[in-house]
């Protein structure tokens, strides 16, 4: 069963569609990636799943229960991120969480538990009685964190968690991120796509309010390759005269000119369906002695997905 | 999930403690004592008038009330707006009237924590005559509905904004308005040429009349209906514009 669902949801501010049509449907154990462009709609969605705005079309849906019908209910189901980390500055670290606790029904034994479990687990003991806004960014997240985990919900909405982060204090969130999630359903939206590898078993690319990918982001990646792809460099800045000499060596490939820089020329052979021989292509680049620099198989990075997708929205 | 009353509770409780998180608090009841004092004293003539009743402190209050209660008011909800924590807030599984319910009531506790200060006059009249302890009581009570009101006023129009320093003005200049609509130059003007029903209308929104009458020790049910209208109304209004304008 699905803990979040989240159907044709939409949006629109005046003029602007912030967010067009997204469904989405997170179950137990996965962990969703939201990526996209920035104002591409990311947060505006989440907002809506949180129940902090109500949508012009669609209903979400937390735990089975309807957001805008039952709000209290929905509510209680889920922990909240919202984007920046927002908290009372003036409070200290434990006074913002026990209020936070109370706030979601805590109370006594039950309380002091979960904020002895969260100054440990998400590691705020050394800053426990700090006033909020003397803290570092990194400890700021932690506590928006720690507030969002501290009823210890079935759903986890974190509106990049990241964001300004070291890249130790990355790792320990990420680290932290993947041991809760199969006990949960995690909406994590980022642009750093390096992070999706790492903790998401689901990456969903939003585009100008519009879902344009949804796949595991192993799937995205063989996707983006189109079957075998071959990166060749050539010792000439001259692209064109690169290309005519290139082409009749490639078997038919489609030819893209990824870059050019210091006076070479760097070329992606894709193949498609059709098998690509590295070596044999190498081999007839230099029989038509062409300054081949380099021919290697190429392995595209989620951030040439990312681009793929996203761009024809640009 | 909470009842509903409980996060009223707990609300309140943040709120509360929040004043005295700063020294803002601090300097607010000190500015609140020395100005009553010194227009009890100074201005009114406290000793002059050789009358063992506080009339001399309730006289001020409404004009003291209209700066200061703004001044409690405006951050309540334009403090929330500007540093994101409304989202926060409005995410928690509570209903939005008890939010809205606690902050007021911990402004307005704030309120009378700054008027049970002044219980040294009090004390004082008690000691150099015999004043009637009921009426002061009744001109207290009235002082606190007063301060209720301009209290849910101001927490409304905070709610309308980001800006605190807007919202304090805006709010001022309301309650200003509701003061003022009760005294003579403004009734005459209106008098010259105004209907009589508008003129009698505006004399019944008027705050001053109204608490000038608790202050004489008549507790009727108009004025405790206007107060609590003012303040219901006013809180209403509150719960729907934060619901409404809460993303923006």
């Amino acid at each position: 069963m699905s803990l979040v669902s989240a159907q044709k949801l939409s949006k629109r501010f005046g003029e602007m569609i912030a967010v067009d049509n997204v469904s989405l449907d997170v179950a137990r154990g996965e962990v969703v990636g939201f990526l996209g462009p920035n104002g591409a709609g990311k947060s505006t969605t989440m907002k809506m799943i949180s129940g902090f705005l109500e949508p012009d079309r669609g209903a979400a849906e937390i735990c089975g229960v309807d957001v805008w019908s039952h709000p209290e209910e929905a509510k209680s189901r889920l922990g909240y991120l919202p984007e920046g980390a927002p908290a009372y500055g003036d409070m200290p670290v434990a006074d913002f969480l026990r209020f936070c606790g109370r706030m979601r029904g805590l109370k006594g034994a039950g309380l002091r538990n979960r904020l002895a479990e969260m100054a440990d687990r998400v590691r705020l003991t050394e800053v426990w009685s700090r006033p909020i806004e003397t803290l570092s960014k990194g400890y700021r997240r932690r506590v928006g964190i720690a507030q969002a985990l501290i009823h210890d919900p079935d759903v986890l909405i974190l509106d990049e968690p990241t964001d300004g982060l070291d890249p130790n204090q990355k790792h320990e969130m990420r680290t932290l991120i993947r041991t809760i999630a199969p006990e949960k359903s995690i909406i994590v939206s980022t642009h750093i796509l390096e992070e999706v590898e790492a903790i998401c078993s689901r990456a969903v690319i939003i585009a100008r309010g519009q879902v344009v990918a949804d796949s595991t982001p192993q799937d995205l990646l063989e996707r983006a390759a189109n079957g075998r792809a071959i990166r060749v460099t050539i010792g000439s800045p001259e692209e064109k005269a690169v290309v005519e000499k290139v082409k009749p060596c490639s078997d038919g490939a489609d030819l893209e000119v990824m870059e050019r820089r210091n006076g070479s020329t760097r070329l992606l052979l894709r193949y498609g369906d059709t098998p690509a021989d590295a070596t044999e292509l190498a081999k007839r680049l230099r029989d038509a002695e062409l300054p081949v620099e380099e021919v290697g198989l190429w392995r595209p990075r989620l951030e040439d997905v990312f681009r793929d997708v996203t761009t024809p929205y640009h | 999930m909470n009842s509903s009353l409980s996060s009223v509770g707990v609300v309140f409780g943040r709120e509360f403690r929040a004043y005295f998180a700063t020294p803002l608090a601090a300097i607010f009841l000190v500015v609140f004592l020395a100005l009553a004092g010194t227009m009890t004293f100074f201005v009114s003539g406290f000793f002059d008038r050789n009358s063992a009743d506080l009339t001399a402190l309730f006289a001020w209050l409404p004009w003291l009330f209209l700066v200061l209660l703004p001044a409690i008011g405006m951050r309540l909800w334009a403090e929330e707006r500007r540093s994101g924590t409304i989202e926060l807030l409005m995410t928690m599984p509570v209903k939005p009237w008890a939010i809205v319910a606690g902050k007021f009531l911990a402004g307005w506790a704030f309120t009378a924590l700054a008027l049970a200060m002044t219980f040294p006059l009090w004390i004082t009249v008690n000691w150099l005559g015999t004043p009637d302890n009921g009426v002061i009581l009744a001109g207290y009570l009235g002082a606190l509905l007063m301060a209720g009101a301009f209290l849910a006023i101001s927490a409304c129009i905070s709610a309308l904004t980001r800006n605190q320093v807007i919202a304090f003005i805006c709010s001022v200049i309301v309650t200003f308005l509701l003061v003022t609509a009760g005294i003579d130059v403004v009734l005459g003007g209106l008098r010259g040429w105004a209907p009589y029903w508008l003129t009698e209308g505006v004399a019944a929104l008027s705050v001053l009349n109204h608490f000038e009458r608790i202050t004489f020790g008549l507790i009727e049910m108009p004025t405790l209906v206007f107060f609590g209208s003012l303040i219901g109304i006013a809180l209403i209004v509150n719960t729907l514009v934060v619901e409404l304008k809460k993303a923006q």
